[in-house]
């Protein structure tokens, strides 16, 4: 083997489920002897590879086909340097350095308390600042950073109180230290940052997990299309590198990559994720078609006429630029908090200073004093109250299959008291599901799975899937063949039979395939998307939980009806994306409206939602603009969502109450003066265990 | 005070050994991947084929 430079690459591959899984691709992949090695990373469901640079991605993908897998490229893997994850490792690494600071300065400290004296305490407190003043300047530097921001913005947050506390405390202490004084703070000022700490890494280690899950589903990333070159041989082009005047070749049951025109074959289109229209739609040379939407019928040729920024896209993107700024809007309830809280804080802190040198206790011994409320007050408990309960809820929402973007979509999910639903694909699966199958004869039900499975046409999957449920077994059929754009053809025993696209057109414009025996016609399977199986149910739990819901739909009035009288509910129709927004604006006045969709159409009503929902089968515009994304067929994780949230909120309520009702007790004893370092540290550890136990209380909240 | 002067930097020596030892594992992403690692000791490894 010669030394060539490999190159990596990431696969997002969502199947990978056991330790079998794992060994499968590990071992599996490197026969490929374009693949070097491959690495599964299980928690983010992600394949790492080094291969050979002249790999396709079709090849890749097809490597992992092979296998019985489903992978997606995603991004180039290479110096993929990411922002927010590093963010999180700086904070790990904050929190491993706070941590041991403060066991060591507690070792020091438990002896100053048993009853250590004169030199051996000076020393002990000179070890502790040694220890102490190097961590609180780089442990301290997340909450220093943020506090100064909202100081020059004329503002005040949560980290304000606390870098002045945590300043303040090291401060004094060093003063003490220095005067042979009796009490320092610095295991105080120290275990403050460490818990602090703990909560904002908590915090981000939850959004970073949401990511890696999104950026698993998104799957259009990274997508591209076969190009048919001058000399008639095609070869594979990533979306990026797609250029207008590029004949794009797009098979059944492929996306289309670029805008486009059709300029041979002609086929039905998909368009439920960019319209929201279940009906597909027929087009022929000359027609204008779009990225996104999938090609269900046959083979077409598309010269490409706009790529990237300049697609039919951009237009919806603008508008959900706008929509998203009233989002950013929302104020986080620590935050909230902060406002009041802060202030009196300091009011509380200034009040005990001036009290003192009233009475006349000096200025030295009113600042101690002074700091030991500043100490005592620090939202430790606060700090941990919001971030240790939303983790554990969004990691029981994870274990249903929720993901939650992050700690600020479950406040507001909390807090939504009206929802609006997307029909297709939302409300219905949004993928055509082959109908009364039970009803065909035994034998015609096994040829036509025998059949169907030897396509990967978007309508023979559906019938596999379909008569699969049913415990179909294959008949015995041999010859296959499969002819693009008509259908798939085989030998059993002497008969020829056919599967494939209607000879006549149907009536309507009903998706259909065709069964027939040497040539005459057997069964005519009609296909249609239907309703999610537990939609009913889950819209009858909203409402008990006192949302009101209703239907916005890109789709006609006729196609909508049926299913708004399914499920009881009123709809509104052949809404635009900028009605749909609209129709979001009017109801936002009065009410908190939760947006679920799954459509490009749908992106900008669900940037502007107080918050959204999105299925794990939406456009990526649909994912991205989402607050949380649920997976699989059914709606019911909705319910569970909106009531884990309204849970969470309460136990972040109940957090709060826990830390305020500590500060009650608190607060008089280090007005008094009675708050020796001790007490602050028993006190500051005993609150914020609580307030975690309290949190904890949401594991195995569903079911 | 003597027997001070040797156990306090044993103490700090110790804990600043397991600081750098998870900063270790860290840079070698040992915590990457937290739930496959509680799988892989289910991982067989592959038997040697012959070519």
């Amino acid at each position: 083997m010669t030394a060539v430079a490999l190159i990596e690459r990431d696969f997002s591959v969502p199947d990978i489920r056991c330790a079998g899984c794992i060994a499968k691709l590990e071992q599996g992949l490197v026969r490929d002897r374009r693949i070097a090695s491959a690495r599964v990373n299980f928690t983010e469901k992600r394949v790492h590879l080094s291969c050979v640079p002249d790999a396709e991605m079709p090849d890749l993908i097809g490597a992992f086909t092979t296998l019985g897998f489903e992978a997606h490229p995603i991004g180039d893997a290479l110096g993929d340097a990411d922002p927010a994850a590093a963010g999180s490792r700086e904070l790990l690494r904050a929190v491993a350095v706070a941590g041991f600071a403060m066991m060591n300065i507690m070792l020091l400290s438990v002896s100053v308390w048993s009853g250590a004296t004169g030199a051996t305490r000076d020393l002990f407190h000179w070890l502790s600042a040694m220890i102490a003043l190097p961590t609180i300047a780089y442990a301290g530097r997340p909450f220093f950073r943020s506090a100064w921001r909202a100081l020059r913005h004329r503002q005040t947050n949560m980290d304000v109180p606390i870098s002045i506390g945590v300043l303040l405390a090291s401060a004094l202490s060093l003063y003490e230290t220095a005067t042979h004084g009796p009490h320092a703070y610095f295991d105080g000022a120290v275990m403050l940052l460490f818990f602090l700490l703990c909560g904002r890494w908590l915090d981000s280690v939850m959004r970073d997990r949401a990511r890696g899950g999104i950026t698993a589903l998104l799957r259009n990333m990274g997508t591209g299309a076969m190009v048919l070159g001058d000399d008639g041989k095609s070869r594979w082009v990533d979306a990026t590198a797609l250029e207008p005047g590029m004949v794009m070749l797009v098979a059944a049951g492929e996306r289309l990559a670029a805008d486009g025109d059709v300029i041979r074959g002609s086929s039905r289109l998909d368009l439920s994720l960019l319209t929201g229209e279940s009906a597909p739609q027929l087009v022929r040379p000359d027609d204008r078609v779009h990225a996104g939407t999938l090609n269900l019928d046959a083979p077409v040729e598309v010269k490409v006429s706009a790529v990237g920024a300049d697609t039919a896209l951009a237009d919806i993107a603008r508008l959900m630029g706008e929509a998203a700024q009233g989002k950013s809007r929302y104020v986080r309830i620590a935050d909230r908090a902060a406002r009041l809280y802060a202030p009196a804080v300091h009011a509380l802190a200034l009040l005990a200073f001036v009290g003192w040198m009233v009475i006349g206790a000096g200025w030295h011994q009113s600042l101690l004093i002074a700091v030991a409320v500043l100490i005592i007050t620090c939202p430790c408990a606060l700090g941990l109250a919001v971030p240790a309960a939303q983790i554990v809820a969004a990691g029981e929402l994870m274990r249903v299959g929720v993901l939650v973007k992050d700690g600020s979509a479950l406040e507001r999910l909390a807090e939504v008291d009206r929802a609006m639903i997307d029909k297709t694909g939302t409300l219905t699966l949004g993928r055509p599901e082959a109908r009364d199958l039970e009803r065909l004869d035994p034998h015609v039900q096994s040829l036509a799975l025998a059949l169907a499975q030897a396509s990967r046409h978007p309508l023979s999957e559906a019938l596999t899937r379909g008569l699969q449920a049913l415990d179909v077994a294959r008949a015995d059929v041999h010859a296959i063949r499969e002819t693009p754009g008509f259908g798939v053809e085989a030998k059993w025993s002497d008969h020829v039979v056919t599967l494939g696209r209607p000879s006549d057109p149907i009536e309507g414009d009903a998706l259909a395939t065709q069964l027939s025996i040497d040539g005459a016609l057997v069964a005519t399977i009609r296909f249609a998307d239907r309703l999610r199986p537990d939609a009913r149910a889950a819209i009858d739990a909203l409402r008990a939980d006192g949302i009101d819901v209703s239907i916005l739909s890109g789709d006609r009035a006729a196609a909508v009806a049926p299913v708004a009288r399914e499920l009881a509910m009123t709809a509104q129709t052949g809404m635009s994306p900028q009605d749909k927004l609209a129709a979001l604006a009017r109801q936002s006045v009065t009410h908190k409206v939760l947006m679920i969709g799954d459509g490009l159409n749908d992106g900008p009503a669900l940037a502007a939602g107080h918050a959204s929902m999105a299925p794990g089968s939406a456009s990526d515009v649909g994912k991205n603009a989402s607050d949380c994304i649920f997976l699989g067929d059914r709606l019911m994780p909705i319910v569970a969502t909106l009531r884990m949230a309204r849970r969470t909120q309460a136990i972040v309520r109940q957090n709060f109450a826990l830390a305020i009702g500590y500060n009650v007790i608190a607060v008089p004893l280090a007005f008094l003066g009675y708050v020796t370092p001790l007490v602050a540290a028993l006190a500051m550890s005993g609150s914020s265990l609580l307030v975690v136990g309290n949190a904890m209380r949401l594991k195995r909240a569903i079911r | 005070m003597n027997g001070l002067a040797v156990l306090i930097p044993i103490a700090l020596g110790l804990g600043l050994l397991g600081l750098a030892a998870f900063f270790w594992s860290l840079r070698r992403g040992q915590f990457d991947d937290l739930d496959g690692a509680a799988l892989r000791i289910f991982v067989e490894d592959e038997e040697e084929t012959a070519p």
